[in-house]
């Protein structure tokens, strides 16, 4: 267990470490988020839709498919130059391997999300200081079980041809149940409904969360091999 | 030690690997030779256990943490500096990377500087560098001269003189006869996935292997 967890934070490390180095995808997934909240602050019709009604979808479809851009791009960084051989060559557990890109996704993606909720509370004027710590403890129940599920998809479609195509064509049916869980916890926070009546979403994205990671740690061996 | 028996692998309709077999003891350099498509990469591959054999076995002593691997690829990071390479590796086999090996082949200047900066031929040398920093026991070689300069190929087979001189047993695949054939102990013809001839190299020169070869292979 020791030695699984120590050379899953040396993979993440080393992969936060090249992204830090090269910035491509941290930046890339920071101006789609800003793009996408821009175009849909300025695509409404503010008369039509209170933006608290619409504010939670978009914030999620912003927060999903700029997370697509991390895990697309978590395995193709180890196809590059063969290193993923390297790795399945390594002593190192096949789970320590998912482990590693689980924690440098989810590093990645909350790295977006703070970028992007405050750009959200600013677009669409909610108030999100109130609620942010119940907040931030929907969006990392749902972050943990959109990556955990997203990394091991990444893994079964680094590859294959078309793997960027591939990759939210498998992901996003998957996604469905926690993103409704999400949105609805997320407008109901925002409408200012009693912390209460979010404990069942938030039960039900855990036991999304526990029950995938679970699955992910189970397959992912087999995603690897050749 | 090192153990095939009976592999065989393919792709569809192509046959990789057709019954290969063979037994090499520490300190023994076994040399194949074949042309492109011959299955030598995909030896290689089945006897690192990155792909399984659809029969037969191949068994490395010590397992994974024994082997030491040279590809087609470096399987390096290309905005990691070499020694921030070296030191990620090594620390998946929890050992602290050696400086004495970037001495060793050439890459002290070059420390610092991120791979992707590097010419073919150092990132080469970082790849040997890489596949012996954990102190292998078991080499597998697939073409790794590509690249290298004269001195560098030349520094490269001392290195692995003495780590065969150390015990290491080493397969080295490439189609260059001349390349191999001054480490090999034994040699190895593969054709369309077979081994047509497997015999110890004894004392013989790079171009009467080099006639042996083209017999077997070519039937020349």
């Amino acid at each position: 267990m020791d030695s699984l967890l120590r050379h899953a934070w040396r993979l993440a490390r080393k992969d936060l470490l090249v992204e830090f180095r090269s910035r491509t995808a941290i930046l890339s997934a920071v101006v789609f988020t800003v793009l996408v909240l821009v175009v849909f602050n300025f695509g409404r019709d503010p008369t039509a839709v209170a933006a608290v009604d619409l504010a939670p979808s978009i914030l999620w479809v912003t927060f999903t498919f700029a997370a697509m851009l991390a895990l697309n791009r978590a395995f193709q960084l180890e196809l590059e130059n063969q290193a993923l051989d390297g790795l399945l060559l390594a002593p190192v557990h096949r789970a320590s391997i998912y482990l590693g890109k689980l924690l440098a996704n989810l590093a990645f993606v909350a790295a977006v999300e703070c970028v992007g909720l405050p750009l959200f509370a600013l677009f669409f004027n909610v108030r999100v200081l109130p609620v942010l710590v119940p907040l931030a403890g929907v969006i990392a129940l749902a972050t943990v079980g959109f990556v955990a599920v997203g990394t091991l998809f990444s893994a079964m479609t680094a590859r294959t041809r078309f793997a960027e195509l591939l990759l939210p064509v498998l992901l996003l049916p998957f996604m469905i149940p926690p993103l409704i869980w999400a949105v609805l916890a997320t407008g109901a926070l925002l409408a200012g409904r009693p912390l209460s009546e979010i404990g069942g979403w938030l039960k039900l994205l855990a036991a999304f969360d526990l029950a995938f990671i679970v699955v992910a740690f189970l397959l992912f061996p087999a995603t690897v091999n050749e | 030690m090192l153990l095939a028996e009976g592999l065989r692998h393919a792709f569809g309709p192509v046959r990789a690997l057709d019954d290969v077999s063979f037994t090499l003891q520490p300190g023994r350099t076994l040399a194949v030779f074949g042309p492109n498509g011959a299955g030598k990469t995909t030896l290689l591959k089945v006897l690192a256990g990155l792909i399984q054999p659809q029969a037969g076995h191949a068994r490395i002593e010590g397992g994974r943490r024994a082997v030491g691997w040279i590809g087609h690829q470096p399987q390096l990071y290309g905005q990691l500096t070499v020694w921030e390479n070296l030191r990620f590796w090594a620390s998946l086999y929890d050992v602290a990377p050696a400086a004495g090996i970037l001495t060793r082949l050439g890459l002290d200047a070059h420390r610092d500087r991120p791979v992707r900066a590097l010419s073919r031929g150092l990132v080469q040398r970082v790849a040997i560098a890489r596949a012996l920093i954990h102190d292998p026991r078991v080499l597998l070689l697939d073409e790794p001269f590509t690249g290298l300069d004269r001195t560098a190929a030349e520094a490269f087979r001392r290195l692995l003189a003495e780590q065969a001189a150390g015990g290491r047993a080493t397969v080295l695949v490439t189609h260059n006869v001349e390349e191999g054939t001054e480490l090999a102990t034994d040699v190895a013809f593969m054709r369309a996935g077979r081994f047509v001839r497997l015999e110890p190299r004894a004392g013989r020169g790079a171009d009467a292997i080099a006639d042996a070869y083209r017999a077997a292979v070519t039937g020349g």
